[in-house]
């Protein structure tokens, strides 16, 4: 009896500092990036570096890839124009975000914020950080820096909310963009179709040609991905604009076409989309099992990635019915009220809408810069063509990305977009997004 | 005398850690999760507006949580089956006192060691569900053997695609169920056995009437444990299908709208309805092991 209660006790301790070990491990990183805000209040003697260094400490979820390739460049590009601010790259790895975002919510309710943080350009950050009052407005940075005149007139009110500009975008990505494959299209002797009744005849004549997949889909969020462009393609981009900012009813009967060509556009889809990431299903395109694909640009930076030559192996074009328009997403920066060191924050966003650090960053993630004065030679032949439309379309904002609808709104469109998938009833899809839009958008009841 | 009550209160303080830790680290924030559950918080920063149960009224006439039922039902009640029926094949087969148990013991329990992240990972190979051309796992296997009629669409089918992701689920953990059972059928006296034979029973006789009613206890506790698994079913839906509303359950919802969508009260909600389903099936088992254990 004796020996079993020292057990159960040896046992009771082993949880307990099994618990104790497990808080400290997802602790850990933590001190990390906060250690260095010490310097700022006691200079430790131990340090070599000078006393009283200024610092700054940015937030991303750039850890891997083109992504953090491109941070280095722009932190390259910092370091050199202040010297005296040391920059602290406070990263958080994990799925597009997800995690960053939510250490980000935590450090926000604890009063503790980076002193800048990476967000995706529009309702995102807006609908979630400046809702909540966490954020300050830029104007007075874009109108010092002369940002209003070099980025596009039509991307301002998509990053602003009531006339205030809350965050400084650093690279544009393109999400209306067909990839297609030109071998296949020139063996059935199609033309890349500009409208979508024209993309409807040309996978019809592919089915018949005993082409398996017409358009190549992938998980949801791509299947999300396609629905924006082809609500943009059916609704041209006033109404497009018009049904994000509460102005345009979303059980509108033009809204109700939308949907139909996208039930419609469904059916050339692979039957084991849900099985396939974004890189499955672009990669199709390129290995000739599909002849079109919808889906950012960053496809380019994949199809790159795998040595297949532009023009000859993929081609691209704007969503069918969307030429003219150029729908974005953007990585941006922003300034958090009660940044611990708000001069260094806002010399970071000097450098990020800078067009050295624009130049710096986006040729090696594989992205546009936001302004429309970079130096195109040292893009390649896609980015360039991007760039050129960059500065002449019209601009609209993708919902998948962030730009339109704030998250909650999103997540509940998702939802919708989910049922439909299993249901494929365009009326209660209809139903549900004007639901949506009450519960979380601007729409009124 | 004193000696004993030193003793207990030596154990009493090496438990307190871990009860503190307990109270708060899981009742404590049970408690709290009950309390976002019926506030209005939406959003980035905390909102306890109170609202009283209008986030789970809200739950069931919303079609996702629907799906998230349907769901989770079809694979509670095909990975619970599923378990049993091969797990007790596989304990009868080692009962038969073949050569070699030792090893056969051991690989049908391995995968149960393995994370559901990485079954998931291997079965979403093996369950491949693309069609014609770019036939891959399972029914490229099946191609080449020439059981086409086995091709399927496993977890994309419509419908049922969850009944599918209850494969790698029972892979995994019928291992455990045959361990369990085999426990089970050693426990049973050959005496009972013979004497059946004796009096002129059949082998199916006996299992029918002898075997499987002395087992019904571990069938039980194999229920409850299988059960409570399938409630809280995530990471191997993850990782094998990834986020899509058709394989939904409702782990994932709680997940996705808290997380992605701000929608914290809501997510509280769903939490304390999963917490709630679990307990149906455990408490009562709890309050029957402990009436049955005798006292230390």
């Amino acid at each position: 009896m004796k020996s079993k209660k020292l057990a159960m006790s040896v046992l009771a301790l082993l949880v307990v500092f099994s618990i104790l070990l497990t808080a400290c491990g997802q602790a850990a990183p933590a001190p990390a990036t906060e250690a260095p805000a010490a310097p700022q209040t006691e200079a430790p003697a131990a340090t070599e570096a000078p006393a009283a260094k200024k610092q700054v400490e940015v937030f991303s979820w750039w850890t891997g890839g083109g992504e953090a390739a491109g941070l280095d460049a722009m932190i390259v590009v910092f370091n050199k124009k202040y010297p005296d601010i040391e920059f602290i790259n406070a990263a958080v790895a994990g799925g597009a975000g997800t995690n960053a975002r939510s250490v980000l919510a935590t450090r926000l309710q604890a009063g503790d914020p980076p002193d800048s943080w990476q967000g995706h350009a529009g309702q995102e950050l807006i609908g979630t950080y400046v809702k909540a009052n966490q954020l300050e407005p830029l104007n007075f940075l874009f109108e010092q820096e002369g940002w209003l005149k070099v980025m596009p007139e039509t991307l301002i009110p998509l990053i602003s909310a009531n006339g205030n500009i809350y965050s400084v975008p650093v690279n544009i990505h393109r999400a209306n963009v067909l990839w297609y494959n030109p071998a296949i299209l020139e063996a059935n002797k199609i033309a890349v179709p500009t409208t979508i009744d024209e993309w409807f005849k040309a996978m019809d004549a592919l089915k018949a040609a005993g082409v398996e997949t017409p358009l190549a889909l992938g998980e949801q969020w791509t299947v999300m991905h396609l629905f924006e462009t082809v609500l943009l393609g059916t609704l041209g981009p006033e109404k497009y604009n018009a049904l994000w900012d509460g102005t345009l009813a979303w059980n509108d009967a033009e809204v109700t076409k939308a949907l139909d060509n996208f039930k419609k556009i469904l059916e050339y889809t692979n039957s084991d989309a849900a099985s396939l990431t974004w890189q499955d299903a672009a990669q199709l395109v390129v290995n000739g099992d599909a002849a079109f694909n919808v889906m950012g640009d960053w496809a380019e930076g994949y199809f790159k990635e795998l040595k297949k030559a532009p023009r000859t192996e993929f081609g691209w074009a704007p969503v069918p019915g969307t030429a003219g328009t150029f729908q974005f997403l953007s990585d941006s920066f922003v300034l958090p009220v009660g940044a611990k060191n708000r001069d260094a924050a806002i010399a970071w966003l000097t450098v990020c809408g800078s067009k050295e650090g624009q130049d710096a960053f986006n040729p090696v993630k594989g992205s546009i810069p936001a302004r429309s004065d970079a130096d195109k030679t040292l893009y390649d032949e896609y980015l360039q063509s991007a760039m050129d439309d960059w500065a002449k379309d019209i601009v609209v904002g993708s919902l998948t990305h962030g730009v339109v609808a704030n998250d909650s709104w999103k997540t509940e469109i998702n939802d919708a977009l989910g049922i439909f998938l299993t249901d494929k009833d365009t009326a209660k899809f209809q139903a549900a997004l004007q639901t949506a839009c009450e519960s979380s958008g601007p729409c009124s009841k | 005398m004193m000696r004993y009550r030193k003793e207990k209160w030596q154990s009493f303080l090496l438990v307190l850690p871990s009860i503190l830790a307990i109270a708060v680290f899981v009742y404590g924030f049970i408690a709290w999760t009950m309390r976002v559950s019926t506030s209005a918080w939406k959003g980035l920063l905390p909102d306890y507006t109170w609202v009283g149960l209008k986030n789970y009224i809200d739950l069931f006439s919303d079609q996702r949580f629907m799906v998230d039922i349907r769901n989770t039902l079809i694979f509670t009640v095909v990975f619970m089956v599923g378990c049993l029926v091969v797990g007790f094949f596989n304990a009868y087969l080692l009962d038969q006192g073949l050569r070699g148990e030792n090893f056969f013991r051991s690989l049908f329990l391995f995968p149960m060691a393995i994370s559901y992240i990485v079954t998931g990972v291997v079965w979403r190979w093996l369950m491949n569900p693309a069609l014609g051309s770019r036939l891959s796992g399972l029914n490229l296997l099946f191609d080449k053997l020439g059981l086409d009629f086995l091709i399927n669409k496993w977890h994309t089918t419509p419908g049922w695609g969850i009944a599918f992701i209850a494969i790698p689920a029972i892979w995994q953990m019928s291992g455990y169920t045959m361990a369990l059972y085999l426990a089970g059928l050693r426990a049973i006296p050959d005496e009972l056995r013979e004497a059946a034979r004796v009096d002129g029973a059949s082998e199916i006789q006996i299992y029918r009437h002898i075997i499987f009613p002395l087992l019904r206890p571990v069938t039980l506790s194999a229920m409850v444990i299988l059960g409570h698994m399938s409630l809280k079913v995530f990471d191997l839906i993850l990782a094998v299908a990834g986020k899509q509303l058709s394989l939904d359950v409702p782990a994932i919802y709680m997940w996705q709208t808290t997380f992605d969508g701000y929608f914290f009260g809501r997510g509280g909600a769903i939490s304390i309805l999963l917490l709630l389903s679990v307990a149906v099936l455990i408490i009562p088992y709890l309050i029957y092991t402990l009436k049955s254990e005798p006292e230390i």
